[in-house]
Order: structure tokens, then sequence, then C-alpha cells
């Protein structure tokens, strides 16, 4: 789909059935056959591998465009740039139309390996692109089930490599067409025949390529990623003539390196925003270390106790022998001049905190809270960076005039009542399995469903309650629904706060 | 301050500097409750201390008062706030009622109470945080410790707000810790009205032990808009107007 999504990206057209069917004509020999072709192509019967005139037979108003696997790959790599300044420090491109990430040692930071899949499906929707994500302990495997395994995101556990790739046809293996079709011949249809199978008559028929691909895939061989690189990355490589692998010796050279990067960034008048550090370990594995930054940074001290932080994450096996730093991220940091202590009293600076806290526990655990125009409690707040700019035109307050729960509870707790319709509030409540006398309270404050922003929301009502007990509890409840008019809600009651 | 003879205040700055109170280097933040101020051993909590605070009954599981108290005192603090959870559910826009507003507080979610210590700790030992707050359930003596030594060095009030998943683990309350006083506040009945509704929110607070200091407890009205607590009307023997001054009425 990637010709396919960059042309339609390029074109910035949005709907895709306005402009119909698109395909991508390639030469094969001095046949013009289909190399690519859009969902709605697809839907009419189109397949790639068709002849170009045999599509045109099919379908009349066909838009054709000539295959540039150029301009293609080219875009590929800016898309495994974008990637690799977020997702994770090893990124390569898997031409024609795939992208590999090593994710070891990055899926903490972005809350774990399923909401960083979910996140980067969502990113990558929203930018139009087409995509299948997999994520398995071994690049072949991943390869495998990205683009054989079933729709949507995929996650193998750990050890459910050979379950998982047993059923898959053995293109998926990334062998030549030849030996696809040979081994085709001798009655092998899936990944999982190939597995139990003697290699020895494999190897002598096909070639040590099977054996090899099929242990790449089950992860037996390790198949490094050779990572991608911009141009103009400020990169610091060192290399050790004997291993390191003391955390004291890590660190001191951990140090250096970050003295040099600094002096370059520097010289550049940049600062850093996000680093990586790759240790190539003499078992030809790598193991990588990244940070990132709140504001750029360029002070050697403060970048170097953020890695030796977190020094006991990296394993360094039998030994490093390179050790390669790159501000993968880097902005203008240019001196800005302080602000007099006799004038006004100076903010103190936390930006070297949230650093030390964001690299430790992940980006997305260290937040403040920003008021969003809407009177769902639930979506009446965000969460924004911590040193984002809260002054800015666009950001409120939250109106005053109702009391707000000190706590919220995730999501509303069905409770038992016994109310009075429409409007008084609950005589006793049942909740967590203790019934509790309602001594007095306030409300209705009604909330409207947000019908500007949600069809469901068109009719919906909440009524919210503050109501106390005999004990001096507060609780915030609402029910669904005006008390009148079913199609407001259900009537239902729900717990939503606690009061202090 | 309770007037005491200078000889006694002396002594107890020489013992203040021996055990490690800290409360001469860094001073005291009174409550501006005179009732409270007065039985407190220094006229107000210390700062560059670590304190303890807990929800009595239902509030050891939901934190509801303990975090509105808590809040009111980080409200009135200079700077910004640190607040360490491990269950999302702090409502902010119910802690700007309590005159914490949000850009006045930096959320740190961590997974387990292990990281939630280890972020307070690295808040209290940087300096320029106004109060840092941590949700935790286990708070250790070593622990206590070690937060209560880290805000002794930069002077920051650190809040350990304890909150259990059962009601049953409070009982781990009991257990020492270093910090130097320890508060429960319960919820009450509000202040009653004349009309329906509810009034403002009322909580028993007690002080369960503080160091060179007495426990008791007091019924005090919840935190207003600024931060402050307030002595209830028929408690002061006074109208609520006359209790005017630096408290401002917002029920």
């Amino acid at each position: 789909m990637w010709p396919i999504d960059r042309r339609q990206r390029q074109a910035g057209v949005t709907s895709r059935s306005v402009e119909g069917p698109l395909i991508i004509a390639g030469r094969v020999g001095n046949r013009r056959t289909i190399t690519a072709a859009c969902p709605v192509a697809l839907d009419l019967g189109l397949r790639v591998g068709m002849t170009v005139s045999r599509a045109q037979a099919l379908v009349p108003d066909l838009r054709i465009e000539a295959d540039d696997a150029g301009a293609d790959a080219a875009a590929l790599e800016r898309l495994a740039l974008w990637l690799l300044q977020r997702v994770a420090p090893i990124v390569s491109t898997d031409p024609p139309d795939g992208i590999v990430i090593d994710s070891t040692g990055a899926d903490h930071l972005h809350g774990g390996e399923a909401t960083m899949l979910e996140a980067l499906a969502g990113k990558l929707a929203l930018s139009g692109i087409t995509a299948r994500l997999a994520l398995a302990d071994s690049w072949g495997a991943a390869h495998a089930l990205a683009r054989h395994g079933a729709d949507g995101v995929i996650i193998i556990p750990p050890g459910g490599l050979e379950a998982a790739l047993a059923p898959l046809p053995l293109e998926a293996l990334r062998l030549p067409a030849a030996t696809v079709a040979g081994l085709r011949d001798l009655g092998f249809e899936t990944i999982g025949d190939l597995m139990d199978q003697p290699r020895a008559p494999l190897t002598r028929r096909f070639g040590e390529a099977l054996c090899r691909r099929l242990d790449q895939a089950r992860g037996l061989t390790s198949e490094p990623i050779a990572p991608l690189r911009p141009e103009g990355l400020i990169e610091i490589r060192r290399a050790f003539a004997e291993p390191v692998a003391a955390p004291e010796t890590i660190a001191r050279y951990i140090g250096k390196l970050v003295v040099q990067l600094c002096a370059e960034l520097a010289a550049k008048g940049l600062g850093a925003r996000r680093l990586d550090l790759l240790c190539s370990r003499i078992d030809n594995r790598t193991e990588v270390l990244r940070v990132g930054l709140a504001v750029p940074q360029r002070d050697p001290a403060r970048l170097t106790r953020l890695f030796c932080d977190r020094i006991v994450t990296l394993d360094p096996g039998l030994g490093i022998e390179i050790m390669t730093l790159t501000a993968t991220i880097a902005e203008p940091l240019v001196p800005r001049q302080a602000a007099t202590s006799l004038l006004e009293e100076t903010a103190p600076d936390l930006s070297g905190l949230i650093d030390t806290l964001s690299n430790r526990l992940g980006a997305r655990s260290v937040f403040r809270f920003a008021a969003v125009a809407s009177d769902v409690p639930e979506r009446a707040i965000i969460r924004i960076p911590p040193l984002a700019d809260t002054a800015a035109p666009g950001t409120e307050a939250w109106p005053d005039h109702w009391p707000r729960p000190a706590r919220l509870l995730p999501r509303p707790e069905l409770i038992e009542t016994m109310a009075l319709l429409p409007d008084h509030p609950p005589r006793w409540i049942l909740w967590r399995g203790v019934r509790r006398h309602v001594q007095c309270a306030d409300g209705p404050e009604r909330i409207f469903g947000e019908w500007w922003k949600r069809d469901a929301e068109a009719q919906a009502v909440r009524d919210y309650f503050r109501i106390e007990d005999e004990a001096g509890a507060r609780y915030w409840i609402f029910r669904q629904g005006d008390g009148e008019d079913r199609a407001t809600g259900s009537h239902r009651w729900f717990l939503h706060g606690i009061f202090g | 301050m309770p007037a005491v003879r200078p000889a006694l205040a002396e002594l107890r700055a020489r013992i203040g500097q021996i055990d490690g109170t800290g409360a001469r280097q860094h001073g005291v933040l009174p409550f501006g409750v005179r009732e409270l101020d007065r039985r407190l051993p220094q006229g107000g909590l210390s700062l560059g201390a670590l304190h303890e605070v807990a929800g009595g009954g239902q509030g050891a599981v939901d934190g509801a008062a303990a975090a509105c108290f808590v809040a009111g005192i980080a409200a009135r603090m200079k700077g910004q706030v640190l607040w360490c959870v491990t269950q999302a559910d702090l409502f902010a826009p119910g802690l700007a009622q309590v005159g914490l507003p949000p850009e006045r507080v930096i959320h740190v979610e961590a997974g387990d109470d292990i990281s939630v210590l280890a972020a307070m700790e690295e808040g209290l030992r940087h300096g320029g945080l106004g109060a840092v707050v941590g949700d935790v359930a286990r708070l250790s003596m070593t622990a206590s410790r070690r937060l209560h030594l880290a805000a002794k060095g930069s002077g920051t009030i650190g809040l350990a707000l304890r909150r259990w998943r059962r009601q049953a683990d409070a009982s781990d309350f009991g257990q020492p810790t270093a910090a130097m006083t320890r508060w429960r506040v319960s919820e009450l009945p509000s202040a009653p009205l004349p009309v329906p509704g509810i009034g403002r929110a009322r909580w028993l607070v007690e002080l369960i032990r503080a160091r060179a200091g007495d426990s008791f407890d007091l019924e005090l009205e919840a935190c207003d808009g600024a931060g402050h607590l307030r002595l209830p009307a028929d408690v002061a023997d006074r109208s609520a107007a006359a209790a005017g001054g630096r408290h401002i009425a917002l029920s």
C-alpha cells in the first residue's frame, strides 16, 4: 500500500473514494503489470500482478500512475527518520514497503508495548498511512506477521514465536520466488511444515539462505538492524581495544562521550532534546539507552547523570566494544540573558528534575493538567507536558461555581439507589456492597451531552448530585437521563467522585 | 508560638539541632487557626521535614479528605508542587477549588510505591519546589528517614499521603516512621444549613503523633478556596463574621 499512500498523501487527498480507483503500473520484462492498487481498485477485483491492459478492460475509468521506486524509497526513509525521532533509536527501512524498529528498551517510555503500538498505529492512520504492525522477538517473525498475519496490531509474547509462525505461508520467510515455488512443488505450504524437516537435504537443494531465513524468523540466529542515520546527525563514536563491561567503566566513558558531544553541540549552537546511546556488544547485539529532555540542553554533567541513572538497565553481556552517542533530536539553544534577582524572584529551574523523572518513569508519567472547555467532567482535563506554557492564550480555568470532588473514579461505578424521579436526590445508595443513607444533598447539576462532537450524545443528559451520608462522607453521583424521558439516558445511577 | 521561657527555648533549639528536627533552620508554616497552631510544637508545620497524613474510616481507601488537607497545605506554600501517585484518580478541578491551581502542580504517575518514594526523594532533594506530595501505602522507617533527610537538606516540605488498597491495611498507620507529624483527617457531617443542601465540609483533624509535641484532635471546617482551615463558628465561641481576618469564607 505504500506507493498508493505516498501518492495520496502527496496529492493531499483525504477521502479516497472521490477520485476513483488508482493503480501503479510497473514494467516486468515486456509486460506492464500492476505493482500496487488502492482499496477501491482492489474491491473492483484488480490484483497486484495483473496486466494493465486487462485491468483497463475490467475498469474503464482507471487512473494509472507510473511506478517510481526511487521516490517511494526516499519517502519511506523520511518516514523512518520520523519514527527514529519518536519511537526508538534503532530504525531502518525494510524495502520496498516496510520499516523495522528495534523497540528493546524503548517501550517503557511509551507506556508499554501495547500502548506504544496502538499510539503508533493511530499516528500513522492520522497521516493517511495504511500500516499493519507486528511486534515479535525477531525481525524475521515481525516481518512475516506484519505482512501475512491478521489485520491490525499483533503482539507476540516472548516464547510464542513458533506457534505464531507455523500457520504462515512460505512467502513470509523473505525467500526468493524460485525457492518458494520449488518448496511448493515438494508439498510444503506453511512455515510450520518446514520447521521439523531435516535440514541437510533442504540446504543441498535450495542453498543455505532457506535455513538461515528460517532461523532468523525463529530468533535462533541474530540479525542485526543497521540503524538509519540522517545526514548532519551529531554522533560521537568510540571503539574499545578491550571490551568494557563494568558499570563504572561504562559510566566513565559515557561521561567522556557526553563532553565531546556537548562540545560539538555548542559549536553548532544546538541543544539536545533526545539522546541515544548505542552499545555494540561483542556478541553482535546492540544495547540501547535513550534519554529525552524537556528543554534543549548541552550541560555535560546533567546529561551524564541522566545516562548514568539508567546504566543498570543496560546489559553489557560479555563486553561492549563500540559505544555511539547521537543527538537524535537537536534544537537551537542560544545563550539567554538571565533575569536579575534584584527586580523579580526568578522561578527555580525544574527542567533537570523533570528530565530525571521522565527518563526514569517514562515521558507520559510526568505531566500537568490543563483545562479543556467541556462540561463533561472526565473530558474537562487534559494532560500536558510539565513545562508547557500554560499562560498561552487558549488555556482556560474551570468554572468555580460548582464544587468538584478531590477524587474522580477512573470510570463511574454503577450504584443501586432509591430516589424520587425526576429531580430528587436518592434516599439511600448502595455502593461496593455498603448501603449509605443520604442525610442531605445538593443538586441537580445538569450536564448535557456534547451533541456537537458525538452523535451518540445528541440527547444525553447527566444529573449530578452531591450527597452526604450520616457519617459525613460526601459523594458525587449522577443519574443517566433527565428522569422523565428514556431517550436522554438509562436512568441508572452512578457514583463518580468523592469529596474531601 | 506559645510563650515559653528563653532558657527552655534555647534548650529546645539545641535538642532540635542534635536530633535534626530542622524547624529552626527552615521555619514553620502556621495553619492560621490559633487553636491548632497553639498546640503544635513550633507553632505550625515545620518546613524541611516529612509529615504524614491519612484519611480515617473509608478515607483510608479513597483519601479524599486527606488529599484536600494536603492540597491546602501545599497551596499555602510558594512555588511548584510535585504530586506523585500510583492511582490516577486525583481530580485537578477539585484541587483547584482548595487553592491549588493546575499550573502549580506537576503530577507524576508511577507504577508502584517504590517509584513514588524515589520520585518524592528526587523532588525533595531538588530544593526548587514548594512542596512534594506522594500517595503511598507502605512507608518503612528507612524510606521515611530518607525522605525526611532529603527534606531537611533542601528545606522543602514533604507530605506523605498514606492511602491503602483495603481498609484493613490501614493498621499499617500504627507502624513507626521518621515523619515529624502524623495526621488523620476524617470527614464529619457538614455545617448545618437552614435550607436543604450541604454546608461547608467539616473534618475531624487528629494529630496522632508529633515529635516533641502532644497529640490532640480538633473539629475543623475544610479548606476554603485558598487552602485555609477554619474553626467552626459554634466551637470558636464567636460568630462566623467576626472570624474574618485572613479567612475567606467560601462555602
